[in-house]
């Protein structure tokens, strides 16, 4: 292999020519690169978008039951239509819904908040980091297992977790059943251990981006005048616009597909705390029905994809502009 | 992370901890000095907030079942005891090992495709490269629920051929959508800490892709492989989807051995929380002792 590389390289050094420019030459140049991406790609193909396409033909089907000999008849969107018509699924979006918008907000609220706090440099700033980061480290499995202890429902005499320190803190008026309430808005509870988990994570992003910025910046600002708050106002935040589009992109599109903590602290049937991705679960074991399951996992990915793949494209179309 | 977690991001070198803002010599006046004590207390404050779940974790690990009651739940253990550490670890030692395997096999293939893709997304592009590159990427945010149910199927069919079920199962397809973040984390890596200029070198030497790739860029390689493998090996360990659907307790992960434990009818909380506590233990370790190319690999990614 390198003696046939080393012998055609010499060949060109000799010649004198970089790069041939006929298509075989062409083909020589760029072959090797497109062989060596070769397999990943083949995998791609078949595990990520073969899998969606037979995902998404299993939705279509009548196939509800697990029986490989039954006939399978392509029905169209009809599983689709009676999914939406479905209360349980309507609710598993609201929650969804709640998840999302409490758990963006908290985790943006504090890594902000935190990035803002450590970013001129303090004492011990290691240790905060590291501290605020480490739960980002666990697995949301367990995660679980603590978390559902804190936000156990039981109240009174009975009462651990949360409600518990809250009657210790003479706080026993906040008690409360956390996610498994029948409140509209339970779901904010199941946020609270994913704020837990990620404000770390987008601290680290939003520390980077403050340390980004060329502090020359901040002090032709002061130069001029302008107060500490407008400094931030109209000079850092404006620069920190794309971390926090993709800090929004990654914790929304974690938000829709949460599926381990929800089932390791609700178990995996709860109507109370039931999002898309754990409704999937429960349509394809509890109920057997693969193709509305399936149906369900379509939509999700849509879900995912109407926010992802605008990002995608926007950040390819910078970086073009920028020349990288 | 929460793995799936975390991740669109890249190294790129760190800007972070070591360059510090230039001080500028203010004179101290009670503001400034109050303004810090404010920010310390605070910053004070949420550490201990971070930590309370820490602390029911460890307490209660510690604690006998008879300690265990709702009023003293609080509370430090009034005998310290091993019982639960014992019990747990009785119940993961297995899992433990085999998903060690798993992660330590998954995340060093990923990397190594992760860094051929990345260098010939980076540097050796071929027609189409850059769309192609965005399908892989779009593979890291997919839901995994969209693939699970055909991927079952085929793993199944794939066990029938002899491939092993349980870890040997999971290390495959970790692998596979392992992929794409790994070739994104290579391909910002070269992009840029590879200078155009060495490239060109080698090609007027007459430096084939594979002898540029294997004789100067593999051995500038470290950092990315740090960061892949870090973030892999995380993901794969702290996976739970694909352990629900293709494995079961006597051949799965320590996740999926842990919540079959948790998830009973009367919880031993000692023995949870200790095994909780244990099934964290490895990336939290990686975590503390590489702390720094973890967190340096998760500030680069959007400061591009």
């Amino acid at each position: 292999m390198t003696a046939i590389t080393e012998s055609r390289a010499a060949a060109r050094s000799r010649s004198g020519t970089p790069a041939p420019r006929h298509p075989r030459g062409r083909w020589r140049s760029w072959g090797p690169g497109l062989a060596m991406v070769a397999p990943s790609m083949v995998l791609i193909a078949v595990f990520v978008y073969w899998l969606l396409y037979k995902n998404a033909a299993t939705s279509m089907t009548d196939k509800h039951n697990f029986n490989p000999n039954a006939d399978v008849h392509f029905v169209g969107l009809d599983n689709y239509v009676s999914l939406f018509g479905e209360s349980y699924y309507q609710h598993t979006l609201w929650n969804l819904l709640v998840l999302t918008v409490v758990f963006l907000g908290g985790t943006m609220f504090f890594g902000l908040l935190w990035a803002l706090l450590l970013e001129k440099g303090v004492k011990g700033e290691g240790i905060f980091r590291s501290v605020y980061l480490f739960p980002m480290a666990v697995s949301f499995v367990a995660a679980g297992v603590v978390w559902k202890w804190l936000l156990s429902n039981r109240t009174g005499d009975q009462a651990i977790g949360l409600n518990q320190l809250f009657q210790h803190l003479g706080l026993g008026f906040l008690q409360n059943s956390w996610w498994s309430s029948t409140a509209a808005f339970n779901m904010a509870a199941m946020a609270i251990p994913a704020i837990w988990q990620l404000s770390g994570y987008v601290m680290a992003l939003f520390l980077a981006g403050f340390r980004g910025i060329p502090t020359d910046q901040r002090e032709a600002a002061r130069m001029d005048g302008a107060s500490e708050f407008q400094v931030y106002r109209h000079v850092l935040f404006p620069q920190l616009s794309p971390i926090a589009l993709s800090a929004l992109i990654i914790i929304g599109h974690m938000s829709m597909k949460m599926f381990d903590l929800i089932y390791s602290i609700a178990g995996a049937n709860s109507y109370a705390a039931a999002v898309p991705a754990t409704y999937m679960w429960t349509q394809l074991f509890s109920k057997s029905d693969p193709a509305n399951a399936a149906a369900n996992a379509t939509i999700l990915l849509l879900i995912v994809a109407v926010v992802v793949v605008p990002y995608l494209i926007y950040t390819n179309h910078v970086e073009k502009s920028q020349g990288s | 992370m929460t793995a799936t977690a975390s991740e669109f991001t890249a190294p790129v070198p760190v800007p972070a901890p070591a360059q510090r803002p230039t001080k500028v010599r203010k004179q101290l006046t009670g503001r400034t000095v109050t303004a810090r004590t404010v920010r310390f207390a605070l910053l004070l404050a949420f550490v201990i907030l971070i930590l309370i779940p820490l602390y029911v974790m460890v307490v209660t690990s510690f604690k006998t079942a008879g300690d265990i009651r709702p009023t003293t739940a609080w509370s430090l253990p009034e005998h310290w005891s091993l019982s639960g550490w014992a019990k747990a670890w009785d119940q993961l030692s297995g899992p433990l090992l085999r998903t060690v395997v798993m992660a330590v096999v998954a995340a060093t293939v990923s990397s190594m495709l992760g860094s051929l893709n990345g260098f010939v997304f980076a540097k050796w592009r071929f027609p189409g490269a850059n769309i192609v590159f965005t399908l892989f990427l779009f593979g890291m945010f997919i839901p995994y629920q969209a693939v699970i149910i055909p991927l079952q199927e085929i793993m199944l069919k794939a066990n029938d051929l002899g491939l092993p079920k349980g870890i040997g199962t999971l290390i495959v397809v970790h692998v596979i959508y392992g992929i794409p973040i790994c070739t994104l984390i290579f391909r910002n890596y070269y992009a840029t800490t590879v200078p155009n200029e060495i490239l060109e070198a080698g090609k007027v030497d007459g430096a084939g892709m594979w002898r540029t790739y294997r004789s100067i860029v593999l051995p500038i390689s470290i950092p990315g492989f740090v960061v892949t493998l870090i973030w892999q090996f995380t993901s794969a360990w702290n996976d739970f989807l694909f352990a629900l659907f293709l494995t079961n307790a006597n051949n799965g992960p320590v996740t999926f051995v842990l919540n079959s434990l948790a998830s009973g009818q009367n919880p031993d909380y000692a023995s949870n929380m200790a095994g909780a506590l244990l099934a964290s233990l490895p990336t939290l370790a990686v975590y503390i002792i590489l702390g720094k190319y973890f967190i340096g690999g998760l500030m680069s990614g959007s400061v591009k």
